[in-house]
């Protein structure tokens, strides 16, 4: 399952800043660590993560190790009307997962 | 004579041992810190990770708690049943509830901690097959119960069969062990407010379990925290679930009494 | 015979040409050590060298104002550390093309790249990153006109008190 929340306002006014949220569960595992019997543990990051706002790419993120384990962010849109806000990420093992929020505009 | 003599000394022995078991019954420790001192090992985290527990969103327990919430409501075994189709909404019918545990389970006589009273519904009301130890999905329907005795006070009974399990935990925690011959009571008894390294010592208390660890860049149970403590002086490691990380528990949950619970938690 | 090669008696320098010899060693070591007591004092105003950075950079100039780069300076634990950035009084829509953060000791230097649309207005970002002991990380904003604003944290970064291995 794509575990992932995403926190939007419950309500933006037309023209506004708001702030998006999300939350992904994902190992983020960095291929530098090894198992029980020393065996090297398979690199599998979020390669990629893209959100778009009604269809239209409102940000895009290229990823690295370098975030930590189930990695949170948090960033800025422009509301411009009501729709959904759609999250697409893709890790190094090719598993796209994909989890969308509503989105209500008013005025 | 001195036969004669024996049997009274004998009866007020006899006499003498109930009254102190007895009032040892009724007050089985003198309680190492006082009730009135104890502190979440939130008192003892950096504010970065403070901050991060309290911040619903944030906390990354959290995504246990929802993925443990689907869990709750989706039919397993051949039962087809969910949690919910026998306890119905989990925040009034789980309220409170992990906050009494470890407890005895009537039916078996055993002890019981909140994993293995889940896996005893999974495999007898479910007729599914039971979480793994440590697994995510045992992890995240514990943290989901759990999560519904935040803020209620920690409370757990030590009288009649529990109380074998009680001693032996008690007897564990003031044990030393492992290489660096430390018990539990050493760090988190003797020395909780100073400084080992970078972190400062808690006094180990089991309320906010289970806990996101930023070392382990995951959720994990008590009882792998406890094995971490023996990692760290050197012991043999127990494995998650074992009657002696059990009787810990219930002995920890004791010591707790009157904290409230803060599920999930975020440690470093 | 003495079955041993170094007996108490034989520990001590024996002569006092040998004594001043290791004496002059000892004060030539702690002098030496005296620069690296100077880098205690990480000079932020300058970018550390990082060859994936100076490959994105690609000998343009950058400019030491505006990226703004909120890291603690002790983390509690290296696997998640908080960072905020932002570009200040950039507010206007396509203001910033993009963000980039670079590490000074990952294994993966380019950490992250923020790529904002040209209707983005507000180009505040707060995530958690992973950092690879006490280092430097390095945020470059790429304006809309090409400039390139820095900013240089160092982070203090410590080990767990005790060895995890559940």
């Amino acid at each position: 399952m794509a575990d992932a929340r995403i926190q939007v306002p419950p309500q933006v006014r037309r023209g506004e800043n708001f702030e998006v949220k999300i939350a992904i569960r994902h190992a983020m595992e960095t291929g530098y660590r090894v198992d029980e019997v020393g065996k090297p543990i398979k690199r599998n990051v979020i390669r990629e993560l893209v959100c778009k706002y009604n269809g239209a790419e409102a940000l895009r993120v290229d990823m690295s190790s370098g975030f930590a384990a189930n990695p949170l962010l948090q960033f800025w849109l422009v509301a411009v009307g009501s729709g959904e806000v759609a999250f697409e990420w893709v890790d190094d093992a090719g598993t796209r997962y994909a989890e969308r929020a509503a989105l209500t505009v008013a005025g | 004579m001195a036969r004669r003599a024996a049997i009274p000394l004998a009866l007020i022995g006899a006499g003498a041992a109930l009254c102190v078991s007895l009032a040892y019954a009724q007050s089985p420790a003198a309680r190492a810190i006082p009730l009135t001192e104890l502190k979440s090992g939130l008192a003892y985290t950096g504010e970065d990770v403070r901050a991060l527990q309290a911040d619903d969103f944030a906390n990354p327990g959290m995504l246990w708690v929802e993925r443990g919430e689907k869990i709750w409501n989706t039919p397993a075994g051949t039962s087809a049943k969910s949690c919910a189709a026998c306890h119905g909404n989990a925040k009034s019918s789980m309220k409170g509830v992990a906050a009494r545990y470890p407890a005895i389970d009537a039916k078996s006589g055993r002890l019981f901690n909140i994993e293995a009273r889940i896996n005893a519904s999974r495999t007898g009301q479910q007729q599914a097959e039971a979480f793994a130890p440590e697994s995510e999905d045992l992890l995240a329907i514990t943290a989901y119960v759990n999560y519904q005795s935040r803020g209620a006070a920690v409370g757990v009974a030590i009288d009649g069969a529990a109380r074998e399990h009680f001693e032996r935990g008690r007897a564990f925690y003031y044990t030393r062990r492992g290489q660096m011959n430390m018990s539990c009571a050493t760090c988190h008894e003797q020395n909780f407010g100073k400084r080992l390294f970078a972190e400062t010592i808690s006094q180990g208390q089991p309320n906010d379990f289970p806990i996101y660890r930023l070392e382990w860049q995951t959720m994990g149970s008590l009882h792998r925290r406890l094995r971490a403590c023996l990692y760290g002086v050197r012991a043999e490691l127990l494995p998650i679930g074992s009657p002696e990380l059990l009787d810990v528990e219930l002995f920890l949950a004791w010591r707790a009494q009157g904290l409230k619970g803060e599920a999930p938690g975020v440690r470093r | 015979m003495n079955p041993y090669r170094f007996s108490p008696d034989n520990a001590a320098p024996a002569s006092p040409a040998r004594r001043a010899l290791l004496a002059g060693a000892a004060l030539l070591t702690a002098a030496q050590s005296l620069p690296a007591l100077a880098q205690l004092q990480t000079n932020l105003n300058e970018l550390p060298p990082l060859p994936a950075m100076e490959e994105f950079l690609a000998g343009r100039r950058v400019q030491f104002a505006r990226m703004q780069l909120e890291i603690p300076r002790v983390a509690d634990n290296g696997n998640s550390v908080p960072i905020k950035l932002g570009v200040l009084g950039a507010n206007a829509p396509g203001a910033v093309q993009s963000i980039h953060l670079f590490s000074e000791k990952n294994p993966v230097p380019r950490m992250a790249v923020f790529h904002f649309p040209p209707a983005a207005a507000r180009f505040d970002i707060e995530s958690r990153v992973r950092l690879a002991g006490t280092q430097r990380v390095v945020a470059i904003a790429t304006l809309a006109d090409g400039t390139l604003c820095v900013k240089v944290a160092e982070v203090l970064v410590a080990i767990a008190a005790c060895l995890d291995g559940s």
